[in-house]
Order: C-alpha cells, then structure tokens, then sequence
C-alpha cells in the first residue's frame, strides 16, 4: 500500500500551497481582495495539513501538523515593498505570475486529493475517503478563485 | 427649545369641510409622526404632511409639481410647492401606494438645499492649481479633448465613470449606454456599492436574479416582521411609520431585531439580538439551525421550488446555540428565541440592511435570510416576503440600467445570448460591449487609479473623498497629478474641490427622470423650477459628452437617439422588454396623478406586480437569470455549466456558507470594534441635509457612541471630548453614553470636512468616520466592510454639556439626561399632518 506516500507528498505540497498564498498576499497588501483572500485561502490549507498529519498516523506517517505561519521580519518587508510598489504598473504582471503559480499549486494539490480520495474508495477506508472528500472541495474552491482572479485582472494589466 | 409634551397643538376639525382631523407636529422631536393605528390585512390610513417655508400659506402657492423624496430609498410620493419659480415647500400624495401621504423629516426640510447660495451654478476648470469659473464649451472640451486622447493612447481602459444612487433611470441608462456601448470601457460602478451592492447580489445568489420579492404592503400583513441589521426607524423613516402604525393597532406584529446598537427597532421588538459586529452568518446559521431541527420548515415548497436544501441542513449542523452564543456574544436563549418566533411565523416579512451589507461576510449573511423564507415557504404571498432594502433613492435603478456595471435589463454579461440581444437593442457589435470578465467594482477602480492604469475618472453625484474606507488613501489616489478628475455635482464637494474640470448639475426639482424605490414602485419626477444659473441635467450632460465624442452606433448614425428625458425613458422601456424589470407597460402618462407602479409592468401585468414570485416560479433558468452566482467566501463566479448542471429548472438556489471571522479583530492595542452608520437626520455627506436648517440643527457635528459599562471602565462621561484611533487614523468626537453594545464604539459617517476650514480634508483631528475603516469588501458583492474595525479610545477632555448627538434615534442617551438637551425642533421645524380621508380622498 503506498497511500502514506501519497499522504507525505500531499503534505508537502499543501505546505507549499500556504507559503505560496501567504506569500502573494504579503507581495500584494495594496490588492486588497487579494491580500486578504489569500489569507483566508491559506487558512484553508493550513486545515488540511493538520488534518494530513492527523489521517497519516495511520498510514504509518509522522507528519508535522503545524503549517507555516506567517508575518516573520522578511514578510512584513515584503508588506511593505507591495506598499511602495503599488502605483507601478508593473506590479501588475507580478500579479498574474502569482495568481497563476496559486493555480498550478492548487491544482497539484487537488490531483493528489483525487488519488488519495480513488484509494479511499478502493479499500473502503471512511475516514481517509471523508477527509479527501471534504478538504478536495476547499481546493476546487482555490483553483477557482485563482482563475476567477486571473480572468478578472488579466485584461487591465496586459492592455494598458 | 421645545419639548416632546409640547410638540403638538392639536386643531382638530379645523378643515370641517372635507372632516380632515390637522395637527401641527415637531417632526424634528417626533420624527415618525401622529398613529393613525390599523390592524392585520386592513388598509393603512392616510395621513397627509405638509411642510411650508416660514410665512408660505397653501393659498399663494402657484403649482403643486409630482415628485417623490429621494433623500433615503423609500420612495415616498409627494408634491413640490412653486411659488415665483421658488420651491417654498412640500405635501405628501395621499393617492400613492407606498406613503398615503406621509414624509419623513429629511423630504418635509431638505427642500430647502436647492436654493442654497453655495450651489454650483458655472464650470470650473483648474487652472495654475486652481479651480476657476468658464463655460460649459471650455469645460467639455477639456473632458473631450482628455477622453479622446486616452482612446487613442491606451483605449477605452483608461477610463472610468463613478455614478450615484440619486440620479434618475434615463440618466443611468444613457450612461450605461455611452460607457458600455460607445466607449467600451469595463470600468462602470455607483456609489450603490457602498449601500445595496449585497442586496443585489443576495437576491442574484437566492433567485438567480435582481428584484426585490416583496413588498411595502407586506407591513399590512405580516404576524412577525424580521429586521435584519436594518434601523428602518431611521433610514426608512415611513416604512417604519406603517410598522408603528400596525404595532398601535389590533393584532400587531411580533418585531425581531438584530443590531447591535438600542435602536428605534430593538426598542420595539419583542428580541432584540445585539451580537458582535461581524457574526451575522454565525447567527443566521444558528438561527436556521433551530428553524431546521424543530422542523419548522415547509418541505413540500423546499421539494417543489429549490436546490441545495441538504448542503444548508450539513452546514447549519454543525452551528448549534450553545456554540453560536459563544461567538456571537448573544445569550443562547435568546437565539432560540428569535428562531422560535419566526419559525411558528404564519406571515414572515424579513428586511435587511446596512448592518448586514456593510458587515463581514455581507452577502453570505444576506443569503441566509432569504434561507429563512425560502425555506418557510413564506415568498410571493401577502405579508410573506423579503425586502433586501436599499439606502439609496434610485438605487435601483442604478442596478437595472447598467449604472452599476451589470449590463442594462439584468442581463447577464457572461451569457453571450444577453450580450447579443443587448447589441441589438443599441444596434452594436457585440464585441463592443465589454463582457469579457465581471464589471469592475469601485473598489477594483481606485485600485486601478491609484497604480495608475485608469487615468481619468468621472465622478457624478457621489462624494468619495468622505464616504469610501480608508480616507488618507483615497485622498492621495485622487489628488494624483497623472489623474484627470472630472466631477459633476451640485455643490463643490469634498471631491469636487479635487477635480480638474466640475460640472454644475441640476438636481431633483429642476429636471424630469423617473425612479424606482426599494419596493419596485416607479414614480414620475418633474421638473418644477428652473436650475441655478447655468446648472444642467446629469441627462444633458451625458448627452452632449456623447454628441462631442461622436459616439456611433454600428451603422454610422448617432449612438444616444434620444433627446429629452421622456425619450429616454422610451428608450429604456425598449431596452427592459421581456426582462424581469421590465417597463414596456409603463408610461410618463400613466405615472402622471395617481399612484406610482410596481415593476414589472407589462401586458401581463398592465398596472405592475405587487409580488415577485408567486407560486414559487423564479427567474433563475440558466437561460433568463441575470447570474449565474458566487462563491459566498471567494466571490470565484460560478461558470455557465455548473450552474446549469445545479439549477436545470430555474428555482430558488438555497446556498449555505460557513462562518469566516473578520480579517480584523480586536487586540491589546485596539481592543474595541467600530462601526460606523447613519442617522434619521442627515443623509450622505451631508450635502444637502447639512443645508437645511432644521436638520442640521438636530445633529450638528460628529459623535461617538459607547456603552455605559465601557464609559466606566475609561472613566468616560457624556459629552467629553475623546479620540478614536484605528491603523489608520484618529478622529476626535464628543461621547455620547447610549444604548450600544459593550466593546463596540459608533461613530456616523456623514461628517466631513466641506464646512470646516480644512475644505477637503482635516484640519488638525479627522472629523470623518472613514478616517478610521478598512480597506476590506465582501468578496461576493464587493461591498467595503464599514463595520468591522478594531480601534482604540482615548478620553482627550471634559465637554460643556451633553454631546451633539440626537436624543431620539439610536443615540438616545441611557443615563439621565438634561430635559432642555432632548432633540427637538427650531420654530419653523413645525409641519402640518391631515388625518381622517382614504387614499381617494373621500372622508372617513
């Protein structure tokens, strides 16, 4: 059974998830919907890991379940760059490279849930299949804000 | 200063001729009036106010011109009084289906700003830094000569209109149409966002599409009436009227109230509700959870007529009292309570506003409540109903004609089919209609301004630089050199003294439109006076900036075909055909005398609609409905294809959404939450309210509100001065001790800094609430959050007296409180009431 495989490359990857939202919002404070949904986003995430870290007990895992956090000294710096860069348009292209990176990371993440989520099923394991279930329809629901966002700010950045 | 006890002198019988019953009220000390009590299902009684200027008798007045208030969104009908092409005064029209005559304070005063000294009546233009008199040739020339060279430069995405919630359907409409249909840009919003962009989107999320269910009549019915963060006593000062009216008669109603402030409405209620400012979706949650586990739902409607029962019964699951009083601050009790009272409701009226909207979590909030009927069952029946209420007069009809970035009809942007019959209807490519993504919203606009991608922006009948968050910014977005700011208003606003080019408008009483209250009741408004000097209307405007562009149709001829307001409104009525705010039947000739008409007015319903969705028959198929939906917490749009896999049949979509805490809470540093709101006596900034003298006398400068607990505990008496800080800034206000909830502090919003020496910005302390709130809007309705800020208080010094804050509103002091300091009226705040005939005038 290589499920706890899985588990650990799932872990990993919504890890990477939470550091990749936290820090578009930290580059982008002065997108307001973006710095806060981000954060949000990221909550979502950080749920997830504890609850991968929890499930992975069983599968023979020691996963760590405390995800980033956020506001070290390098990220308020961050903060505060997006503040002096915010009448620059060319924060603009940044901002499409950093809402498509969310989409990709999201979407590795929601693969990884389809797979554990088939596994679940194939050994009738509840919990596993309850928590895949539960957490996949909270990255479906990332995937879509970043490419809802994407198709909201790509217009206005790239024509003028 | 008066007195309540002294207010009124009664005459009864003094016009023995027609058995009316007058009274001469202070409406400043009583703002609701004199009862005329009714009872369940019966007819509301007439009542007909009238205000005179001083020494003005009706006699001598030389025409009664047909009009209704658009100083709140009531819509209440009334006659302007011309004497000497002067305004002297105004009377309620008994006939009319949402008032029967009565007005509230801010329409029986507020006449009086039209004749203000201070109106605009040349265009400025800014020359070596500042603002100077020209002619409207030079003006618009300015506004042209920029508009074309950002074309030819950058294109239409250069470019952005910033409307209102006051200006009439056929101006929105041309606007919609010059901007969407001749410019192209994407960049369309109103100030409507602040104040009813949630109940849009609510009732788009609910039902698939815009238009309130309800009804004002629903008062006349209701055996629980619902008040959703919503003081109707001081923003819809009539409605409220017919809701004390019905509480003083046989059968009243049961009044719930959720708001965390004392107000008029948790006086009167039977539950009053105070939870912390950004719970509302945990309460609503428990609310349904109590409603959902006694089983007072009508399953047989929820089986018929919706989607997505179960995925709210999995949600609200896991929101049970004892957890939802912990978050919520609210005793659990209670919460049953409440649940208990609307759930063995037999006629459930529910109304929401600005305590929700402006809220965290504002649409998802709002959603819940349509939840509340829907699954009752209690929609589209008398006394059944929801009232996703509006702040604004013409609110709605921003919403409809595309003034608030939606394409004109409700339609939907993001189905070609709309698109193209829209195209049709302006006789335009598709394609040069922008569809591509959602409309862009204010808040997404001054983003664009400030980084610089929108270069000019055209601000008509709205004030940002006092009503959006976060001031300091906002002042230094649009004091940008790079930005061309072009306002149009009536006064020189706060905004206005930032423009490059101001454009003098004319304003309600000087020009001919028509409008739709909160209710969908379309009312005619006629010109009754000439405009100062050489103010003009938004509608002309707009007009001849499309004449000097050479705005095209896609065969060469004129985009605007229309030349006056009436053929506007034709135009208008075409473009409304067949859509769920649909006009066709309605005319300048039918709206004229008589009552207002109820949308949508059609053959079907050759005198309008009372209710929407009768029978549980919605606009939400995927072909029809205006949109297709959010997602409550990320604001993703919903795509064509899952919401037709959802809602094949068009019903009524029930959608759930779990409870996400605000983004930012109270801490060491900032340990109370601040919300900020209105009151009964002034409106918006204060533009014109400000200018009446009885008005302005009732609430004269800024306040803040605080609990008694946390007055003691800051060694804070009434009347001190104190600082409110946040992240962002101060303002300082004298405190009033009221009934508000502990740890919450209010301030209003209206003050800003036109009348005081800073001109456009503060002089030393910040006297606008905006100063302090956040940069943060719902992420479904794009609404800024007004009401969920951590601040801190600081006691700066002993006050003379009581604070300036009204006594009889939401501010009511709670301690003793000085009998000369109560608010009340100056001499000439007296009005006269008529009481004793029906709405056709035939005695009692």
């Amino acid at each position: 059974m290589k499920i706890g495989l899985v588990l650990e490359g799932l872990h990993r990857s919504e890890n990477e998830l939470v550091h990749e939202l936290f820090m578009v919002s930290e580059r982008h404070k002065v997108d307001h919907e973006i710095y806060h949904l981000a954060r949000d986003l990221a909550g979502w995430s950080r749920q997830h890991v504890r609850e991968i870290a929890a499930i992975g007990k069983q599968y023979g895992k020691d996963l760590d379940p405390g995800p980033p956090g956020e506001s070290s000294l390098m990220e308020k710096i961050r903060e505060k760059g997006s503040e002096m860069m915010g009448r620059q348009g060319e924060a603009g292209l940044l901002l499409l490279r950093d809402l498509r990176e969310v989409y990709v990371k999201a979407s590795g993440v929601s693969a990884d849930w389809e797979m554990l989520a088939q596994a679940a099923q194939g050994i009738k394991h509840r919990d596993l299949l309850d928590v895949a279930q539960r957490c996949h329809a909270q990255t479906l629901r990332q995937i879509k804000w970043a490419n809802g966002k994407l198709k909201e700010s790509s217009t206005q950045i790239l024509v003028s | 200063m008066g007195t309540f006890e002294l207010a009124t002198d009664s005459v009864a019988g003094a016009n023995p001729e027609r058995e009316m019953d007058m009274a001469r009220i202070d409406r400043i000390a009583e703002p609701w009036g004199t009862r005329t009590p009714y009872g369940s299902g019966s007819e509301w009684p007439v009542r007909v106010d009238s205000h005179l200027a001083q020494g003005m008798v009706p006699e001598e007045v030389d025409k009664w011109v047909q009009t209704a208030s658009v100083l709140h969104s009531n819509g209440d009908a009334m006659d302007i009084a011309v004497k000497d092409n002067r305004i002297v005064g105004v009377r309620g029209r008994s006939g009319d289906r949402v008032n029967h005559g009565r007005l509230g304070p801010k329409d029986l005063y507020g006449w009086q700003a039209n004749a203000s000294p201070d109106r605009l009546t040349r265009p400025l233009i800014r020359e070596s830094g500042k603002l100077v008199e020209t002619d409207w040739d030079t003006a618009m020339g300015r506004v042209v000569a920029r508009s074309k060279g950002l074309l030819a430069e950058q294109g239409p995405s250069a470019i952005g209109f910033y409307t209102t919630g006051q200006l009439f359907a056929e101006e929105y409409y041309t606007l919609g149409v010059l901007a969407h249909g001749g410019l192209g840009t994407n960049h369309v919003d109103g100030n409507t966002r602040l104040c009813t962009a949630t109940a849009a989107e609510a009732l788009k999320e609910s039902f698939g599409c815009d238009g309130q269910p309800g009804s004002y009549t629903d008062v006349d019915h209701a055996d629980v009436i619902a008040l959703y963060g919503h003081n109707m006593a001081e923003t819809q000062t009539v409605l409220w009227t017919r809701v004390l009216d019905r509480l003083a008669g046989p059968n009243p109603p049961k009044i719930i109230c959720v708001d965390p402030r004392l107000t008029p409405v948790a006086r009167a209620a039977g539950v009053h509700l105070a939870p912390r400012p950004g719970t509302n979706v945990a309460l609503m949650n428990g609310i349904l959870h109590e409603i959902i586990a006694n089983g007072w739902v009508d399953m047989g409607y929820i089986e018929a007529h919706t989607v997505g029962y179960e995925q709210l019964q999995n949600e609200v699951k896991k929101y049970p009292p004892a957890l939802v009083a912990e978050i919520c601050g609210v005793p659990a009790e209670k919460i049953r309570e409440a649940a208990s009272v609307i759930g063995h409701a037999e006629r459930l009226l529910s109304t929401v506003l600005q305590g929700f909207y402006q809220s965290n979590q504002a649409t998802a909030a709002a959603v819940q409540v349509n939840n509340v009927n829907i699954i009752r069952g209690m929609l589209g029946k008398p006394g059944c109903g929801v009232l996703q209420m509006n702040g604004q007069p013409t609110a709605q009809n921003t919403r409809e004609c595309g003034a608030d970035g939606d394409l004109a009809g409700f339609r939907n942007w993001s189905n070609d089919a709309h698109v193209k019959d829209l195209a049709k209807v302006w006789n335009v490519d598709p394609m040069a209609i922008p569809h591509y993504s959602p409309p862009t919203h204010l808040m997404q606009m001054m983003r664009y301004v400030e980084e610089g991608s929108i270069r000019m922006l055209w601000v008509n009948g709205t004030n940002p630089a006092v009503s959006l968050p976060e001031l300091a910014r906002i002042r230094s977005i649009l004091q940008q050199e790079r930005l061309f700011l072009v306002v149009q208003d009536i006064f020189l606003s706060e905004t206005a003294q930032l423009a490059d080019v101001v454009l003098p408008a004319a304003t309600w009483g000087e020009k001919t439109g028509t409008f739709t209250n909160a209710d969908r009741t379309v009312h005619l408004s006629e010109k009754a006076v000439e405009p100062p000097g050489d103010a003009r209307p938004d509608l002309e405007i707009f007009m001849d900036y499309a004449r000097r562009m050479e705005l095209k149709d896609k065969d060469g001829g004129p985009l605007i075909k229309w030349q006056d307001a009436e053929s506007a409104f034709e135009a208008w009525k075409e473009c409304s055909r067949g859509r769920p705010c649909d006009y066709s039947g309605i005319s300048y000739d039918k709206l004229r005398g008589g009552s207002g008409v109820q949308w949508p007015c059609n053959e079907e319903n050759p005198d309008g609609a009372e209710r929407l969705y009768a029978d549980g028959n919605f606009w939400a198929q995927p072909e029809y409905c205006e949109s297709y939906g959010r997602d409550l917490i990320t604001g993703a749009p919903v795509e064509a294809h899952e919401y037709k896999a959802l809602n094949p049949e068009g019903k009524a979509v029930i959608k759930a959404a779990e409870y996400v805490p605000p983004h930012e809470l109270p801490s060491q540093k900032f340990p109370f939450q601040l919300i900020t709101g209105r009151t009964l006596f002034h409106f918006h900034t204060r533009t014109k309210t400000a200018r009446a003298p009885e008005l302005q006398a009732a609430a004269p400068d800024v306040w803040v509100e605080i609990s008694a607990a946390d007055a003691g505990a800051y060694g804070i008496a009434e009347g001190d001065l104190a600082e409110v800080g946040t992240p962002r800034g101060s303002v300082r206000a004298r405190v009033r001790v009221s009934g508000i909830r502990e740890g919450v502090l209010f301030l209003p919003f209206h003050y800003g800094y036109w009348d005081t020496d800073g001109g456009h910005e503060p002089d030393g302390a910040g006297r606008a609430a905006n100063e302090l709130t956040i940069t943060d809007w719902d992420a479904a309705s794009k609404q800024p959050i007004f009401k969920t800020a951590a601040a801190r208080l600081a006691r700066i010094g002993a006050g003379n007296g009581p604070s300036p804050a009204p006594t009889n509103t939401a501010s009511a002091p709670v301690a003793e409180f000085p009998a000369e300091a109560r608010t009340s009226g100056i001499p000439s705040a007296r009005v006269d009431e008529a009481t004793g005939t029906t709405r056709t005038g035939e005695a009692l």
